[in-house]
């Protein structure tokens, strides 16, 4: 165990509920649906975190709860089925629904696993309907792909085969370049969950190695554990190192000869590496302060302390699996600060006496600490970017010195012969 | 239960925020779960706030729903008032709360604070965001106030006269995240003052508790939003007899109607002869320049004071023709569809914006003014666009000073609405010349595809625009030959689908299934009359 500290906090967070998952899952699979069961409040929170929309329908929607949905369950239930065979009718192109549940649906304890159960009795595999809950009283932020994919799951056939299992969404381009590489080192078979069409889901079973592409995924990983497939234990894929790794660790996991990998990676370590030296220069000595939002947050740390030179004053997380980010709390300096939950107010005084070169916070925080004279990072800006893998390592680090470089821009000498 | 895809209006505590957030010195305690704190971008993000609202969230778990959320909600109340020392506490849920009942208001009002609480209660499944704004001013209004009624004498809105005053007034209604609210109170404020009017207190922007407990010291209101400030007007008039103003200076001919009643309700003199033009727009609009703008077709959309000001302006100022309004505010619906009813329409009432780009692309406008969703769609249809009322994106909060109220708020509006409607006829030009030798250098249209047009693009965008039309009138199978389609190529975007549409119609009428180039000038001879 390393020397790190694991500290907890409670009161008032601020952090995202996991309604937000849909605004990229939705994007990750083109022929699915999210229908959020919920109230104006969840239809508006997912809007305003999707924010310019010009196509003409979104694919997500929300099935607003009314007073007389309230009155009676039997209505509600009535009530939606009506909603979604509207839906179904209008957008003959959706091949998978995701019913989402959200605090008020859960309150009520309006059962959308029984809907669910009845929608597909009906609809006759046409469409398959699946629920899971993105609810703030249950889950934050990224915890909602975790649901979505665990209800994704049962629906996934068997297979004894031997393969690899990529789980997370990632960009397409980047999901593209890693299953590249992975066959270069002779591992062929690479599958990727969730996949880019919702019924286009990959086989598990025995043979299956999961590698796990963020963070955040616990419970899809025991699912996937209860279906006989093995979780390669590795850090997470961001930066050089961490990319490595986590290829290195699936390698050993699939008996690839060593010298393979080496020759594989090696020309991409050496130049990823030079590409990272500029935003090294830029963020080495810098101090960052991480506020709890996707969990990502602890493997961004070591990313930004070990590749770029960065010093951590407090790392935030809403959450933490410890078995699950082992590899990377062991690559931490001793004493780093993890803060497990949130107190909002009590976080921001820290923020203010410590005086950080740059802080990582949600959209609602960015502009109060901008005008403080803080320069911030979106953290959501995190989980659209395409950041994973060894390529990736130096637009990562771009996306911190940005800010950075920013600040020093606007805070330069003006011309004086001009 | 009801299908959204997305939303004009946030729930009615996102407005009780607005509230709070445009005051000094008012803290909210909200009981919601943690995903509720978006709400907080709405301010720092599209108003580009520095601070953040004064809200805190009580952000409770599944696990606390066990145990005794009642204390969560006091531990809450406590630290809020001891960090941020208030001079007013809002205490209100948001709906997950609401189904919870631990009501929080009367928690607080239990705890021997020593502050007014106002205790909200805004229906979250039934009332939305605009109406939480103004139950929460009401409120929080009646709650600072109620006491002093009985000690109120009668009130003389001419009393200025008798105490040797310049007369006073309490400007109500502007708020964050309200359209252009920044600049149109001071640009009231402006002209007030250059009309000889003192202002008592502006509310909520800006205003302390304080502020408002000196209420009754104007001799009138000026309710410049009736979706924020009516209420609380109306509760005003009929507990301390102070008298309001209803009519909302956008436009020339309403500023001109607001001084008019403003002097009135004070009893100053009102000059007989009209209200001097201070403002350009009465001769932009009169110049020989402006001449194109006659009758141009133009669909409004957005909350009720902002449209129904957009549409008076429109047909008695700048000569467009109104071929479509309405509102997402079921509160407006009334005085909306009065105002359709005049312009000769029908008013669209509704929160669904797929129902209002259906109206838009039926009424095939040349120019729109809605909310950012309008511009969407507008931009989707290629109609130029004008945003006229939230909801709103960040850029509708511009730098610059840009009113809509007063005179200086006519020449904005001018200049915004004419704007896209010059830059469209542009985009006709660059195509009608696109072969000429200074466009042949790739020219970048500022609307992407829809300007400076290949001839092949410009087929394929007819045909799609045809396609997207079809669903409306395809149903007796009309054929656009391929000389018709064509010829229908050459008339500007901006007024093809018009000319489309009247084709149609022509050819339904004369009986004739193919539509060739004949057919066209065949209809536009008839509809010329
Ligand atoms: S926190 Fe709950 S009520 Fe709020 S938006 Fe998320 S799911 Fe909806």
């Amino acid at each position: 165990m390393s020397g790190v500290s694991l500290l907890k906090e409670t009161g008032p967070r601020e952090v995202f509920c996991g309604l937000t998952s849909i605004v990229w899952l939705h994007r990750r699979m083109p022929d699915a649906f999210f229908l959020v069961v919920g109230s104006r409040t969840c239809a508006h929170l997912i809007q305003s975190a999707a924010g310019v929309m010009i196509f003409a329908e979104p694919r997500f929607g929300t099935a607003i709860l009314e007073e007389r949905d309230l009155a009676g369950l039997a209505d509600a239930h009535e009530e939606l089925d009506r909603v979604v065979n509207d839906l179904l009718a209008r957008r003959p192109e959706i091949r998978t629904l995701f019913l989402v549940g959200s605090c008020p649906s859960e309150v009520i304890k309006l059962d959308l696993a029984r809907v669910a159960e009845r929608l597909n009795g009906a609809l006759k595999g046409r469409v398959r309907v699946l629920n899971y809950s993105g609810s703030g009283i249950e889950t934050t932020f990224t915890q909602g792909e975790d649901g979505a994919l665990k209800a994704l799951i049962p629906l996934m056939p068997p297979t004894k085969e031997t393969q690899l299992l990529l789980v997370g969404t990632l960009a397409n381009a980047v999901e593209d370049r890693l299953t590249n590489l992975f066959k270069r080192i002779g591992i062929q078979k690479v599958f990727s969950f969730p996949p880019r069409q919702s019924t286009d889901l990959p086989a598990i079973g025995p043979g299956t190695k999961v590698l796990l592409t963020q963070p955040y995924l616990t419970e899809t990983a025991r699912a996937l554990k209860d279906r006989g497939a093995e979780i390669i234990q590795a850090p997470f894929p961001l930066g050089v190192e961490g990319s490595q790794l986590w290829m290195e660790a699936a390698a050993r996991s699939f008996k690839v000869k060593d010298s393979l990998v080496k020759e594989t990676l090696e020309p991409l370590i050496l130049r990823a590496n030079k590409a990272l030296i500029p935003y090294k220069n830029q963020l080495a000595g810098k101090r960052i302060f991480l506020l709890p939002e996707s969990q990502i947050e602890i493997p961004l740390a070591r990313f930004l302390q070990r590749e770029c030179g960065m010093e951590l004053v407090e790392v935030g997380t809403p959450y933490l699996n410890r078995e699950m980010m082992q590899a990377e709390l062991e690559l931490l300096p001793n004493n780093t600060q993890i803060m497990e939950g949130q107190h909002v107010e009590k976080q921001l005084d820290r923020v203010r006496q410590q005086q950080p070169d740059l802080v990582v916070c949600g959209m609602g925080l960015a502009n109060p600490l901008e005008a403080e004279g803080i320069s911030t990072k979106w953290s959501i800006e995190l989980v659209f970017s395409p950041i994973h893998g060894i390529d990736q390592a130096a637009d990562l680090a771009e996306l911190f010195s940005r800010p950075l470089h920013r600040h020093d821009l606007l805070n330069q000498k003006q011309l004086v012969h001009v | 239960m009801e299908l959204t895809l997305w939303t004009y209006e946030g729930p009615p505590h996102v407005g009780a925020m607005r509230i709070a957030a445009s005051m000094k010195g008012v803290h909210y305690v909200l009981h919601a779960p943690q995903g509720d704190t978006y709400a907080d971008l709405l301010f720092t993000m599209i108003e580009r706030r520095g601070e953040r609202p004064p809200v805190t969230y009580t952000t409770f778990q599944a696990r606390d729903l066990g145990g005794d959320t009642a204390e969560l909600v006091k531990r809450h109340i406590k630290e809020a008032v001891e960090r941020f020392e208030p001079k007013a506490l809002l205490v209100g849920e948001s709906c997950t709360a609401e189904l919870i009942q631990d009501q929080p208001g009367s928690l607080a009002q239990g705890m021997g604070l020593n502050l007014p609480i106002v205790n909200l209660e805004l229906p979250a499944y039934s009332k939305k965001e605009n109406w939480g704004a103004s139950e929460t001013l009401y409120q929080l209004v009646r709650g600072l106030l109620k006491e002093k009624i009985a000690s109120e004498t009668k009130h003389l809105p001419s009393a200025w006269k008798t105490e040797g005053r310049r007369p006073r007034v309490n400007i109500l209604g502007p708020s964050l995240l309200g359209f252009r609210c920044r600049d149109d109170v001071l640009e009231i404020q402006k002209l007030l003052g250059e009309n000889g009017i003192d202002i008592n207190i502006v509310a909520p922007l800006g205003a302390t508790p304080a502020d408002l407990i000196r209420v009754p010291n104007a001799d009138i209101n000026i309710c410049l939003y009736p979706e924020i400030a009516e209420s609380t007007c109306n509760w005003l008039e009929r507990n301390f007899g102070i008298p309001f103003s209803r009519t909302v200076p956008i436009g020339v001919n309403a500023t001109q109607n607001f001084l008019k009643e403003v002097r009135e309700l004070l009893g100053m003199p009102v000059p007989n002869h009209e209200e001097e033009h201070l403002s350009r727009l009465t001769w932009y609009s009169k110049s020989v320049d402006s001449n194109y703008l006659t009758g141009k077709r133009v669909f409004i959309f957005g909350d009720g004071t902002h449209a129904i000001a957009a549409a008076k302006i429109a047909k008695e100022e700048l000569g467009f023709e109104v071929v479509g309004l309405g509102t997402y505010s079921r509160e407006m619906a009334r005085p909306v569809r009065t105002a359709a009813k005049e312009l000769g329409i029908e008013a669209l009432i509704t929160n669904n914006y797929l129902e209002v780009e259906a109206a838009m692309t039926e009424a095939a406008p040349e120019l729109v003014l809605g909310t950012q969703m309008e511009r969407h769609s507008a931009k989707r249809l290629g109609i130029p666009c004008a945003v006229i009322s939230t909801p709103m994106h960040v850029q509708d909060v511009p730098a610059r000073y840009s009113p809509q109220m007063g005179w200086e708020g006519a020449n904005v509006i001018f200049d915004d609405w004419v704007h896209p409607l010059m830059m469209g006829l542009e985009e006709h030009l660059i195509g009608m010349f696109r072969h000429d030798f200074e466009f042949v250098d790739g020219h970048q249209s500022h609307l992407g595809h829809q300007g400076g047009l290949s001839n092949h693009e410009q087929k394929q965008s007819i045909e799609e625009s045809q396609h997207n039309n079809d669903s409306d009138t395809s149903s007796d199978s009309l054929i656009w030959t391929s000389e018709g389609k064509a010829e229908l190529a050459k008339v500007p975007f901006f007024v093809r689908g018009k000319v489309r549409r009247n084709t149609e119609k022509y050819a339904r009428q004369a009986g004739c299934r193919n539509i060739d180039s004949e057919t066209l000038l065949d209809a536009k001879a008839h509809f010329r009359k």
